[in-house]
């Protein structure tokens, strides 16, 4: 079949979209220049000194570099790690609920977390955490000393990790839940027939149908190693905690809005942006090449 | 399929319920634990009494909000931004999902916009460049800085390009031998046909539009100008961090004003679990949408 030429008609219909793109994407793309400068904002880009890779030979000078670059490549594997099995965990036990209505709400209620800001959700768990706060009534109840759990080094990274799991297993459980329910009940049937038990069957059916879809969420999720998550740890720590939960896009922020090295600041951004570049990319060719997956 | 009923398998089915209801509980707990506190009295919230239910149910605290001129006019900027926002963003994913839905002989350059696209998504420049460059568009304090940077939601694009994509060849052929136009098939054949992946992105970006708080605080010069969330950053956990590290802690947690913070919180909430039902009957499908091709 062959269509009259409708071209322009698309061109007309992506401007507005593009022009956007260009504006708030590929121009600060070409801004990233200020990484090589010793940028002044009074100056602007075009005034300021040239200082070629000094900002990046700074960056591996300071001890804070390798201090940030641990946290979070540590904070976001802890999640990673976290990510793929606590939600696997919930939706094989959700799946295995027989009652309808119970299913639905439960379904209901752990997504909630997901829509809510970690602005809010911060504010509600920095005040559970508090020295005079629910969780510490609870350790004092049970005998203990209580804890300045934000202000503390050791507990610092696991509340981070816990909370932002406690925030996104129910939502990340529903690809699970959709590989789950995709699984051939005649598989389940054979099993029953051959005198598998439910355990059996959970072993030598349901695990080994998942293990694709795991495999590719684990693939995919190396893409985000430099991404620790800028919103929770932005609400939730202090200075007491840098050395623990100081993460790269964090440190950014400090660096360029609140003590202006712009160049400086930059130069860190785009290496991270580099990074994560080839972390995505790479990511993706190795779940094109074993899991086929495109994607468009 | 049967499944037999063993004395065994009842227990093991009772533990499973009993597990999930702890789940849903763990769930609920802190948005629980602060509507108590939003509903109590502010001695006994500020003595710790405050659990799972109010003490000393009042609403004091909703009555101090509606006096608060700064929360409310956050809160309407926050509409304001929701609603602008959400439209820029409903037109332009419409807009750009046609197009490149369209297959590479009757749009060649399809495949240019598409790595286009995926570079964008991919690569950005940063957070100071970006700051910059408003900046230097003179969009600062303005309700443009918080909706033009995001107005391409490049992933809702490609969620709804997907779904386009895997609607019925005929209909596209049938509709251009009848001599319709591309925008005709876009807003009568194709809209009409997508009503629940519209639904789901353009819930996404306002749910993302209304959880946004950084954006506002980079770009915004005065505290009247603030979204809700990023006016609930400054004033609730700024104050929350600065009471831990401080001999002032007992001084501020004596200040604070804990009960009309939570029910700041749970104000702020409240358009959240109001499109939460429609979020909920539709985002699973949503989701799925991407993920499926053929």
């Amino acid at each position: 079949m062959r269509y009259k030429s409708y071209d322009k008609h698309y061109h007309l219909m992506l401007l507005p979209g593009m022009a956007l793109l260009v504006v708030f994407h590929i121009v600060p793309m070409l801004g990233v220049a200020i990484a090589f400068q010793d940028f002044k904002i009074g100056r602007g880009i075009w005034g300021s000194p040239w200082i070629g890779f000094e900002n990046f030979a700074y960056m591996f000078q300071i001890h804070d570099s390798a201090v940030i670059f641990y946290n979070t490549v540590f904070i976001s594997l802890m999640k990673m790690i976290a990510h793929l099995i606590v939600p696997l965990v919930f939706a094989v036990l959700l799946n295995e609920v027989r009652i309808g209505s119970v299913k639905r709400w439960v379904q209901t209620i752990v997504y909630l977390p997901h829509f809510l800001s970690w602005v809010i959700l911060a504010s509600v768990i920095s005040d559970m955490l508090s020295l005079d706060g629910i969780v510490n009534r609870l350790v004092k109840a049970l005998g203990f000393e209580p804890v300045m759990f934000l202000a503390s080094n050791k507990w610092f990274p696991a509340i981070i990790v816990g909370t932002d799991i406690w925030k996104e297993f129910g939502f990340a459980a529903i690809i699970y839940l959709a590989a789950l329910a995709g699984i051939n009940p005649n598989l389940y049937e054979a099993a029953e027939m051959d005198g598998a038990g439910r355990l059996k069957q959970l072993y030598y059916v349901t695990l080994p149908s998942l293990l694709p879809t795991v495999v590719l969420l684990a693939t995919l999720s190396i893409g985000n190693i430099l991404n620790a998550g800028f919103d929770q740890i932005f609400n939730l720590y202090n200075p007491l905690v840098y050395s623990s939960g100081d993460i790269i896009d964090t440190y950014v922020y400090r660096a360029g809005l609140v003590q202006a090295q712009y160049g400086f600041a930059t130069a860190v951004g785009l290496l991270k942006s580099l990074v994560g570049f080839a972390m995505i990319v790479l990511s993706y060719r190795i779940a094109y090449k074993y899991a086929n997956y495109r994607i468009f | 399929m049967v499944r037999n009923k063993t004395l065994g398998s009842r227990l093991s089915e009772g533990a499973l319920l009993a597990v999930m209801l702890i789940i849903a509980i763990v769930s609920l707990a802190p948005v629980w634990h602060t509507v108590s506190l939003s509903f109590s009295d502010n001695s006994a919230a500020a003595g710790g009494f405050v659990s799972f239910w109010p003490r000393g149910f009042n609403l004091e605290s909703y009555r101090k909000i509606v006096a608060e001129p700064h929360f409310l006019h956050s809160f309407f900027v926050s509409v304001q931004r929701v609603l602008l926002g959400g439209a820029i963003n409903f037109a332009l994913t419409v807009l750009m999902a046609y197009p490149l839905s369209r297959g590479g002989k009757e749009f060649p350059l399809r495949t240019a916009y598409m790595w286009f696209l995926l570079f964008t998504m991919l690569f950005s420049g940063g957070v100071i460049p970006l700051y910059l460059t408003v900046k230097s568009l003179g969009l600062f304090n303005t309700l443009w800085a918080l909706v033009l940077p995001g107005a391409v939601p490049v992933f809702n694009v490609v969620l709804l390009m997907n779904f386009f994509r895997n609607l019925p060849k005929e209909l596209s052929e049938a509709g251009y031998m009848d001599g319709a136009g591309p925008w005709f098939m876009l807003l009568k054949v194709f809209i009409p046909l997508s009503l629940p992946p519209l639904a789901t992105v353009t819930l996404f970006s306002v749910v993302g539009h209304w959880n946004s708080f950084f954006d506002g605080l980079i770009f915004m010069r005065s505290v009247e100008n603030y979204p809700l969330q990023t006016y609930i950053q400054q004033l609730v956990v700024q104050l929350n961090l600065a009471d831990l590290d401080s001999t002032q802690a007992e001084l501020l947690e004596k200040i604070s004003d804990k009960t009309l913070n939570a029910a700041k919180i749970v104000v702020s909430m409240v358009p959240i679990l109001a499109v939460y039902p429609f979020l909920q009957k539709y985002f699973i499908h949503g989701i799925m949408l991407g993920s499926v091709k053929e």
